[in-house]
Formats: structure tokens, sequence, C-alpha cells
């Protein structure tokens, strides 16, 4: 082996190692107890193996004037991201097909206009959420923020599905119209069958960026109602007077999960979602 | 999701005048499948930009209050010291985590695409960062930089009495660890873009300078890089972006401390608009925001279009 090929090697597995030192000092310190935290540090191997502090995580451990651990906000961001995920894949893929096959007036300015939503930084959006959600009567509700991740994520899941329909013959359509099919007939029987390919990388990126999600969170919902991530961030200042550590990684590690099993299962349209997103 | 549900039924007209309201039902019922998600996306975009600016130039505070003020918001926030940090550091912070992510990112894609063993391995560890929450990302990161329990104490313990890595607590360096939890979680996609690009490089066109005896630093930056240089444009824009609308990863890694020496454009917004329920001077922040943002996309935008204009011209 030349020397080159050495260093190539020695250069990505000390930075590989680097790269999951997070991953590895929040799985050791799950393992660990809080006292033996508080007596070492942050990163060390666990001397005694322990698996209270799942338990603690999951349903005990006190915040917020409730001692029922993350449990409930990991309720509501299931609750939250299911059905946001599946209405805005299933919309966009309707409205991907609309601007890509079943072509309208202006398709393309409002098109243009759809994309435009990618680059809208959330903050500019924060102001009319609040005053459409208490007209609707769904502030603080886990349906209002069903509401603000189907509408936002619609930009996404119109882009991937209309960049992808519009690979498919336009003939193929004209010959079905002719024979009488209409709309939805045409969505149901020809479209959608060729369409798993992108439905999987748009449930992959609305699942992933929908239960990372916290400005939304933080803002439109307290206490028992909020997602798992701001639940996080409660807990952190929750606990900077008592420091547990240890309950904090399980935590940590069981809100984290959802989102790693999905890019260790899903990798491949993971990243072409990603990419799809960035390049446009 | 029911409109799709009921159309088979709405797809099958039937003679006579029945018939004749069938298809006025399915007819609505497809216009209301094109525009209903297009209507609510695109209308959102639209009315809440144009809603949000026009707050920025009214007196609101705790509630929307039309009356008009002009530029005053925009005046008064410019001029508080928390926006005026939170621009500095967003300087400091875009080109550290523009500049390392991307250095980093290329340093991975190269060694990756020399035809390692493990290359899938290698990549899911690279890439996984980017599947976690940056709240999750911002409250590991806090724990590793804590001097008090993090790396600091580690090396401490290991006899380097001396050594002092404490830039979290430190008001003029925290900010650096902002950029260092950002880099960790970017670099991965940096690495993806760029390995991409490296792969459609020409096979050939590497080969005949091989020939021609150059040497692979030669053709990294003769070949290779002049291929792949529309990708760099690309992945700066998107980090420069991520850069300027950064939040979750400060508050759950600094809470913009110690003081407000890591405060950022983001935390200036909801800042104004909901712990000072200040509406007004908020929506003028977000504003602002939107402005540095535009600064960065409509070049780029720009220069993707004289891109996709010069490739179809050729």
């Amino acid at each position: 082996m030349k020397w080159t090929r050495i260093i190539v090697y020695a250069l990505l597995i000390v930075l590989a190692i680097l790269f999951l030192v997070p991953l590895g000092v929040v799985i050791a310190n799950s393992l660990r107890s809080n006292q033996e935290i508080a007596s070492s540090s942050l990163i060390a191997w666990p001397d005694h193996l322990t698996f209270a502090n799942f338990g603690q995580a999951w349903n005990k451990f006190c915040m917020a004037e409730h001692c029922w651990g993350i449990q409930p906000y990991m309720v509501n961001s299931l609750t939250l991201t299911i059905p946001a995920t599946i209405l805005s894949t299933l919309l966009g893929a309707l409205a991907g097909y609309s601007i890509s096959l079943w072509r309208f007036r202006g398709d393309q300015f409002v098109f243009g206009i759809v994309t435009l939503g990618i680059f809208l930084p959330e903050q500019m959006k924060l102001i009319p959420w609040v005053v459409v959600l208490r007209d609707l009567s769904l502030m603080n509700t886990i349906a209002g923020l069903v509401l603000i991740h189907t509408v936002q994520g619609l930009s996404f899941t119109t882009l991937f599905c209309r960049n992808y329909y519009i690979g498919i013959p336009q003939d193929l359509l004209k010959a079905a119209r002719i024979d009488g099919a209409g709309f939805f007939r045409i969505f149901w029987r020809i479209i959608l069958p060729v369409s798993p390919p992108i439905l999987i990388v748009c449930v992959i990126f609305q699942f992933t960026g929908i239960w990372n999600e916290f400005l939304f969170g933080v803002t439109f919902t307290s206490g028992e109602q909020q997602p798992v991530t701001a639940a996080l961030i409660a807990l952190s200042a929750a606990i900077t007077s008592e420091p547990l550590y240890g309950d904090q990684s399980a935590a940590v590690l069981i809100a984290a999960l959802p989102t790693l099993l999905v890019y260790l299962f899903g990798g491949r349209y993971f990243l072409r979602g990603l990419t799809a997103g960035a390049v446009k | 999701m029911r409109v799709a549900a009921t159309t088979p039924a709405a797809g099958k007209a039937a003679g006579g005048p029945q018939g004749v309201w069938r298809r006025r039902f399915g007819d609505a019922l497809t216009g209301l499948a094109i525009w209903l998600p297009l209507a609510a996306s695109a209308g959102h975009v639209v009315v809440f930009t144009a809603w949000t600016t026009w707050v920025s130039f009214t007196a609101s505070s705790i509630m929307p209050d039309y009356a008009w003020v002009g530029l005053r918001n925009y005046v008064s926030v410019t001029r508080t010291a928390n926006f005026q940090i939170a621009y500095v550091n967003l300087v400091i912070f875009g080109c550290g985590l523009v500049l390392l992510t991307m250095a980093l990112g290329l340093l991975l894609a190269v060694l990756l695409d020399q035809r390692v063993r493990g290359e899938n391995v290698l990549r899911t560890i690279f890439l996984y960062p980017l599947a976690v929450s940056f709240v999750v990302t911002g409250t590991v990161w806090s724990w590793l930089l804590n001097p008090d329990l993090g790396i600091q104490r580690v090396v401490q313990n290991l006899g380097w009495t001396d050594f002092r890595f404490d830039w979290l607590v430190q008001s003029d360096k925290a900010i650096y660890c902002v950029i260092i939890a950002g880099v960790w979680q970017g670099a991965g996609f940096a690495m993806a873009l760029f390995l991409a690009g490296l792969r459609s490089v020409d096979a050939d066109l590497v080969k005949a300078a091989q020939i021609d005896g150059a040497g692979p630093w030669r053709i990294y930056r003769r070949v290779v890089l002049p291929t792949i240089w529309p990708i760099f444009i690309t992945v700066f824009v998107i980090l420069l972006r991520s850069a300027i609308t950064s939040f979750d990863l400060v508050r759950a890694l600094t809470q913009g401390g110690p003081g407000i020496s890591t405060n950022l454009p983001t935390l200036v917004v909801y800042d104004f608009m909901f712990q000072r329920a200040e509406l007004g001077r908020g929506s003028a922040a977000a504003v602002l925001m939107l402005l540095s943002l535009v600064v960065v996309m409509v070049p780029y935008g720009l220069y993707v279009r004289w891109q996709r204009q010069k490739q179809a011209r050729s």
C-alpha cells in the first residue's frame, strides 16, 4: 500500500470517529447514572451500565409542573408529523400533477410562486399564522401545526412531484383523455402507479423536516401541546439547577431515534430529497 | 385526500339529467383539486409576505394595529444593540459556517472519491447528523463544549491541567461554538453534493491528463474543479441561506448567550415578536432578514438562469 493510501484511510477513520463522537457521547451517557456523570465528565465510558435513564426519560422525570417524561411530547410529535406528512405529500402530488400535466393558464407563474415558498424565511409567516390560527380557534393545538406544516410543506412536495411528473409523456395523457378519462381517473390510474419513488422521497423529506422542526412548535403551542423538539429545550431549561445528564441523554436519544431510523433505512431517498430541495 | 377517494364514482358519468349534474359535480371537484393546494401554497407565500411587510410599517405592539408609522420601526430596530450584535454575528457565523463546511465537505468528498473500501459505511457516518434536529445537535454540543463537564474537563483529567477550551462561556468566542456545531451538522451535505459532482467528471478527460503526465493535484485543479464549479456556488448559497435562517441551533446551544453575545437575526425577530410583544418592530426585523436573504438569492437565481441559457445554446 502506498503512503498516500495510508493517509487517505487514516484521515477518513479519524474524521469518522470525530463525527461519531456526539452520538457516542449521548449513547454512553444514557447508560450512566446522573451521579457517575457529575463526578467525572460527560465524555467517558460507562462504569456501571444502567437502563434506568430510559424509564425516567420516557414517562417519569418532571418538567413544566408535570412528571410524565417525554412520552406525551413524543405522542404529540407523532400525531403532528404523520398527518402533516401524508397530507402535504398527497396534495403536493396533486399540485405537481396539475402543474406539469394538466396545464392551465398561468401554471408556470403559480409554480414559480409556490417554489418561492422554499426560500421565504419562517419568520415572515409567524404573525399571519398567529392571526389565522386564532381565527380558526386552532391556537395551541396539534391540528394548527398540522395545517401549518401541510401548507408549508406543499412548496417542497409540489416541486419534487412536478419535476418528476414532467418526465411523463404528454401523449399518454392525451390518449387517456380521448378515451374519456377525467382529471381524477388519470391521476389514479396513470400517475399514482408510477409515483412511488417520488412519493417516498416526499414522505421521508417531510417526515424528517416536520419531526425536527422547532420554531413553529415553540411559537404556536405551549405546555402539554408541544412537540418533542420544544420539550427538549424546555427540559434543558428545567434542569439547569440540578443537571440530570443521564435522563436528558436518554430523552435526546429517544427524540432523535425516529428520524435516525428513517435515515438508516431510507438513506438513498433521504439524500435524493435533500439534494432535490437544494439544487432545484 | 377525501377528494381523491371519491373519484372513481365521480368519473363514471351516466346518461340523462342525473349525468349532467354528476359531470358538473366532477368538474367542480376537478377545479377544487387543481386550485385548492396551489392557492393555499402560492396564496400563503404572497399574502403572508405582504402582511408581515405591512405590519412592519405600522404601530402594532401586542396586537396588529394598522396605523401607519412609516420607517419608524426600522429605525428603532436597527439602533438596538440586540440587532447590531446579531448582524455582526451573522457575518462571523455566515463566513465561518460556509467556508469551514465547504472545506470539510470537499475534503471528505475527495477522500471518499479515492476508491476506498467501506465507502457506504463512511458516507452514512458523515451524513447522519443531517437526520437529527438542530435542537439535538445544539444540546449535545453544549455538553461537549461545556468547560466543566466536556472536552476541557476530559483533557484536564488526562493530565494537562492548564488546558483551556471554554469558548462557550466567553462572550467574544461563543459564536465560534455555534460554527463548530453547524459545521458538524452540514459537512455531510456539502460532501454529498461535491461527491456527486466529482463522480460526474468525465473520466476520459482525467485519463488524458494523466497520460500528459499531470499529477493528482494538478488534475484536481485543472480538470475536476472547473467541472464541479457550479456545485460550489450551489453549496455556498444553501449554506449561507441556512446561516441567515439559523434559529434552533443557537437556541439549543447558547440561548443567544452569554448575555446576548451569540444573538442572530432570527432570535432578534423572535425576541421582538413574542418576548417583548412588539409586532411592528419584530416584523421590521423579519423584513430586514428577508432582504438579507434576497441579496443572496437574487444573484444566485440570475446565475442559474444564465447557466441554463448557456447550456441551451451550446
